[in-house]
Parts: structure tokens; sequence; C-alpha cells
């Protein structure tokens, strides 16, 4: 066993610790390493996002149009047209409109003017909920209908079985959703099929949440013996 | 019988066990012999098929929180791609993640150095970093990828690298091998890239995301998929490795077999309950 | 006004981005790539807001001294002194030994492994003291997690080595995964893409409008 000498993996490997110390009881170490990781949580997507997206995406691009120079190296900058000459992926000064819309957001925290950051909001969601429903349309119902119509015989046997099994599986548990009627005779026959096999893939999932979860702790534990204590 | 002690069993007791299971086989492996599974050979033959020199895109859609499940596969993957003598252009659309995608990346080019190969950054692969924006990013990229990464992780201007100049659109691509803990991740990928620009992709993701992408699977939106720590463990068996999580596998294997007890322990007390009770 | 100028907005864009995946002629398909970075930044922006919510709501229940005020107080320090050191450290803050990086890596990166590891504990004291079979279904459900939990990891084909390969729990985990659990899997797929498409449509024409927030 040979302990760490380096500091950021004592640091990392006691406030590990202080988490784990919940499991006996909440206490006060707890609650310190609690806060201290929504702070740095906090703060570090505050850097992020605007050293990643707002610098390089927004005010680089604005430098750019209108002072003709790079804003780093501040070589001059050779094109042709002004700062609202847009072309694809070179937006230039129309830029001004995402950065406006930005500051908007920050009129929520005010009561009196919060009604202004609609319109960012109402560009987020038009653009999201336009990018969903096409998304949504092909990738999971046109082209999972599409895989779904398999053939049913003309394999081996069990092939056979199975796709006649997952075909009755997909249908029964379609029906199962539908609740336009009552589930009553055939329709809940149908319904009460569909049941079977999605408890089946529910528990399936619980299967591999189990395992998911315990991978967490397995690579705390890997972290702790091998990094920490160098028990390899 | 009288189990109803077990009933008023300290949860905390239960914690203790599954810590000492987990740790044993840390630190004494058992060694129990890795299987392999369809969707894991699949994905290995995938990028196995790839035409060597051909760039891909890595997409490491995690942070922290996957790191057991996630890093593995990623390295793994990285490694495979590199011996193909793939180039790499990564990215990470998960906000706590690009450090880590960056540190698991460059300790993987490293160690390959090490081992005497020449990779190099900005030639061989490039970590373009983190973009917010979810799946406006995707499609974002689909006109152009320095539209939407105008600079790289280390903050040099994308148009100054290499590779960068060989790499236009989705078109530049062979192949997407994401990796994903969640929201933005494979299914957003499958629905906004694969769909829109027919890109063809791989996935690696947690086990709680794996049972939600056999269907893309089965379709054939996803050419193979890595589920959790198991399947990144057979990735690892597949290339000949043992990395960190088939360490882990035997940790998993005690503590599923714990759950499994639980589950059937706590039904039994309550049925002997129920018997015992008028 | 208002209310009807932003749900315009929503309506002509969400219009757009639906047309730009049909129509590829640059009279949609710019204005479309405009709107994804217009996105972009301002989900950005979105997060720095998040940040500064997060300080303003801590700072007051510092002020007016809540329980538990001195650990707000360790979180708005952390916070500000994140910020701040990100900051000026400039462009380069995650190259090799910034402060910032060791601030990811030693708190953020392993305080947030370690809160999803405590997870594992109490999924195993869930499974002992919640996890009931009462009905057929909950049986069904219990019994696929079972053969899924032991199946996928190792130990399952060594407990049931002496079985034939195709009824050993690996191959059944396998089958169970491939065929019903895919088949419910689709299902819901699917009929949540047909919810997600009738909600996208629904916020685009403006019949949703939760997201707008109550007042005038």
């Amino acid at each position: 066993m040979t302990l760490s000498h380096d500091f950021g993996t004592w640091v990392a490997a006691l406030l590990t610790l202080c988490i784990f110390s919940f499991l006996y009881k909440d206490n006060p170490l707890y609650k310190f390493a609690e806060h201290l990781f929504v702070g740095v949580s906090a703060g570090y997507y505050i850097v992020l996002n605007f050293w990643t997206v707002v610098v390089p995406n927004l005010y680089d691009p604005l430098y750019r149009a209108f002072t003709r120079h790079d804003p780093i190296t501040h070589a001059v900058v050779e094109r042709t047209g002004g700062p609202f000459a847009g072309s694809v992926g070179d937006y230039r000064g129309w830029f001004l409109i995402p950065g406006l819309l930005g500051l908007l957001l920050f009129t929520r925290l005010v009561r009196r003017v919060d009604w202004l950051s609609r319109w960012s909001l109402a560009v987020i969601i038009g653009v999201y909920a336009g990018l969903k429903t096409t998304g949504f349309a092909q990738g999971d119902l046109v082209a999972q209908a599409q895989a779904s119509l398999q053939p049913l015989w003309g394999h081996d046997f069990w092939t056979s079985v199975n796709a006649i099994l997952f075909t009755i599986g997909l249908l029964t548990s379609l029906l199962f959703f539908f609740y336009s009627r009552e589930h009553k005779g055939s329709l809940g026959i149908a319904a009460r099929t569909g049941i079977v096999f999605l408890m089946v893939s529910f528990g399936a999932g619980y299967g591999y949440t189990v395992m998911s979860r315990l991978s967490l702790l397995i690579g705390r534990f890997q972290f702790l013996l091998n990094d920490w204590l160098g028990m390899k | 019988m009288n189990l109803s002690w077990l009933e008023k069993l300290d949860r905390r007791w239960l914690f203790l066990i599954v810590g000492v299971l987990v740790m044993g086989p840390l630190l004494r492996p058992i060694g129990v012999p890795l299987g392999s599974s369809k969707p894991v050979k699949q994905f290995h033959d995938a990028i196995a098929a790839i035409p060597e020199g051909a760039i891909v895109l890595m997409s490491c859609d995690y942070d922290p929180g996957g790191k057991p499940e996630l890093v593995p596969m990623t390295r793994t993957a990285f490694r495979q791609l590199m011996e193909r003598h793939c180039r790499v252009v990564i990215t990470c659309l998960w906000t706590g993640g690009s450090g880590l995608v960056d540190e698991t990346i460059e300790g993987m080019a490293q160690e390959m150095r090490a081992e005497g190969k020449d990779i190099v950054y900005g030639r061989d692969y490039v970590d373009l970093g983190y973009k917010a924006g979810y799946e406006a990013v995707m499609v974002l990229m689909g006109k152009g990828i320095a539209n939407a990464f105008p600079q790289d992780q280390r903050a040099n201007a994308t148009s100054s690298l290499p590779l960068m100049r060989e790499v236009r659109d989705y078109s530049s691509f062979a192949m997407l091998v994401n990796i994903s803990a969640g929201y933005p991740g494979t299914k957003e990928w499958v629905q906004q890239v694969n769909s829109r620009f027919h890109l063809p992709m791989v996935s690696g993701c947690t086990a709680v995301s794996a049972p939600e992408y056999y269907p893309y699977l089965q379709s054939g939106q996803l050419r193979g998929l890595l589920g959790g720590m198991a399947g990144a463990a057979e990735y690892e068996k597949l290339r000949g490795e043992k990395g960190s999580a088939t360490k882990g596998m035997d940790a998993q294997s005690l503590a599923h077999a714990f759950v499994a007890l639980c589950i059937v322990l706590g039904n039994v007390v309550q049925w002997t309950k129920r018997r015992t009770t008028p | 006004m208002k209310r009807e100028l932003p749900l315009l907005l929503t309506a002509v864009i969400g219009l757009f981005m639906l047309l730009s995946f049909f129509v590829p002629h640059h009279v949609v398909s710019v204005p479309a790539d405009f709107l994804q970075q217009c996105a972009v930044i301002v989900v950005a922006f979105g997060y720095v807001l998040g940040g500064a919510n997060a300080l303003s709501v801590n700072l007051s229940a510092i002020a007016r001294r809540q329980p538990d005020w001195p650990y707000k107080l360790v979180l708005v320090a952390t916070l500000l002194f994140t910020v701040l050191i990100g900051l000026k450290e400039g462009r380069h803050w995650q190259d090799g030994n910034t402060i910032s990086m060791f601030l990811y890596n030693q708190l953020y990166s392993s305080m947030q492994a370690t809160m999803f590891a405590l997870l594992a504990f109490f999924i195993a004291s869930a499974a002992f003291r919640a996890f009931r079979v009462r009905t057929v279904e909950a049986g069904l459900l219990a019994a696929a997690a079972l053969i899924v939990m032991l199946g996928r990891v190792p130990i399952g084909d060594q407990l049931t080595a002496w079985l034939p390969e195709p009824v050993r729990l690996g191959a059944v985990q396998d089958w169970i995964m491939n065929v019903p659990q895919n088949a419910a899997k689709r299902a819901v797929l699917m009929g949540a893409a047909l919810g997600v498409m009738a909600t996208g449509l629904r916020v685009i024409l403006g019949i949703e409008r939760s997201y707008l927030g109550g007042g005038d």
C-alpha cells in the first residue's frame, strides 16, 4: 500500500469520504461537501459557457465584423461586404440578435420586466419544437415502423417464432396505450397481453439500472483503493 | 422460521454488505470469465470495417457521473480507431464533461505515444470541446463543423488545425462513435444526424440507457451497442485489453447477486409475515 | 401584446424549422442555420442565468439568516471564487495545470461521481425493503429483473454452466433483451414519438402556452 503524495488526490479522496458519510447519517461534513459541490458546479457552468460559447460564437464574430481585426492576434481580417453582409456560417453583425436575446433572459431576475425574457424563450421553444418534431417523426416513428415490417416466416423455426412474438408484443403494447376505447373484449385481451411485454421490459430496465448504479460505486472504490491508497 | 428481525434490519447493515462485496473483489480479484454479446461484437466489427485513414466523429456526451462505465469505452474505442490510422474529431455536448473527455483522450494518446506510436494533436485527433445547444448543435454541424465549433478545447482556431481543414460537415466522416450518458446523447444523434444526414453510427452508453437503444440496434440505425460496464468489459476483452471495466466485473457480479438476494429475501420475509399474521 | 408577439415568434420559427427539414434551398436553410446559432448562444446565456439565479437565491437566504445559512455562504464563496478564477485565467483556462482544472478534477469531478455512487447503496436497500411482488405483473417484472441482472454479468453464466447453452442465464437474458423487451420498448418509443409530435405542433400553433409563464 503506497499512499498518494498528490495534494489533489487527497482533496478528492477526503471529499469523497465526506459524501459517503451520508450513508451513516446526515452530518455537517456531508452538508459542507454538498454545498461546496453546488458552488463549484454553478461557477464552472458559468465560466464554461462563457469561454466556449459566448466568446467564440458571439463576441469573436462581432469583434471581427465591426473592427475587421482578429480578436486574438489583432491581425487585419480581409473580407468583402460590411458588418451585415452575412452568409452561411458567417453571420457577422447579425449576431447582435442572439446577443440581445441572451441578455434579455436576465430580465427574468427582475419582476417588473420579466416579460421581456419571453422573446428569448420564444426563439428557444420555436427552434427546439421544430427540431424535436421532425427528429422524433423521422428517427422514432418512421424508421421504427419501417424496421418493424419484418418477414414472419421463411427463416429457421426459432427466428420465425421470435419474429412473430416480437410483432405480437409490439402490436399489443401499442394497443395498451390506446385509451380512446375501454379495454374490453378483444382490445382488453390485447391490452393485457401488452402489459406482459411491458412488465418484462420494465424488469429488464430495472436490471440494467441496478448494473449502472453499482458501476458508479465500483468506479469510486477503484479511485479510493488504486489512486489514493495505492492498493493495486 | 421467524424472519421478522430481517424486516426491522437497519438499512446501514445492507450498505455495509454492499460496500464489502464491492471492495473485496477489487482487492482480491476472483477472475470470473467474461462472455461476449452480439451488440458488443457488432460495435467492434463496425469500427474494424471503417476504411483505414478515414475521419471519424467521436462525440463523448457524458460527465463525471458516467465515468466508470463510459471512460473505459472511450479509451478502448479511441485506441481501436488510432490503430486503424483513423483520424478522430472529438466533441462533447454535456456541460460538465469536456474536461474529463479531454483528460481521457489525451491520457490515451500519451499512452500510445509512450508505446512508440506517432500520434499528433491537430493532425491525428482534435478535441473540439463543449458546445451548448443540444440538438441545435447537432443540426448546426450539418452545415459546417467549424460553424458550430470556431475554436477547439484548447482555444485554437479550428481553421488552423490540419485535420479540420479536411473536415467540412458530416459528409467528411465515415462514422459517428457516440459515447453517451443520457440527454443529449445517442437518441438525439439518431434522430437528428443519423436520420437527417445518414451518418452511420455506433453507440456506447450507460446501462440505464441501453435497453432504450435496442430498437435502434435492431432497426439498423445503430450498428453496434455497448451497454454499461459489462459492455465496456466485453469490448476490452475483444480488444485483448484489461482495463478498469474488466477489473470491476467481479465486484459487479457479487453485487448483482446480493441485490437479487435482497429482492428474493424481502419478498420471502413479506410472505412469511402474511402467513403468520392472522 | 406581451404574450401574443412571442407566441407569433414561436410559431414562425417553429414552422421554419419544420420546413428546413424538407427544403434544402438556401432561402430556408440559411435562416434556419442562423436560428440554430441563436439557440446555441441563448442556451449558453441560460446556463449563466442559472448560475446567477443560484447566487441570488442563496445570497438572500444568507441575508435572512435562514437555517443552514453558513453552508450557503460556502456555496456562494465557492461559486464566486470559481467564476473569478475562470474569468481571470482567460481563453486557456482549461489547459494543463490551471486552478480551474484543479477545481474541476479534484472537486467537481470527484464529488459528482460520488453523489451518483451513493445511489448504489440505496438501490440495494430499496430492493430489500420496497420491491414487493403482490400481483402477477409485478412477478413478471421481478422475474425479468432477476434474469437480466444475473444474466448480464459473468456470474450468471457460471451459475448455470451445467445447463445447455441456449437456456443459460446469459442466453435467456439476451433473448429477453432482443425480443419481448425490444418489442415493448419500440412500442413506447413510437407512442412517445406521437406524443412529442403532437406537443411540438401544439407549441408551434400556440395552443400550448405554459412556457410563457404567468402574468400579463
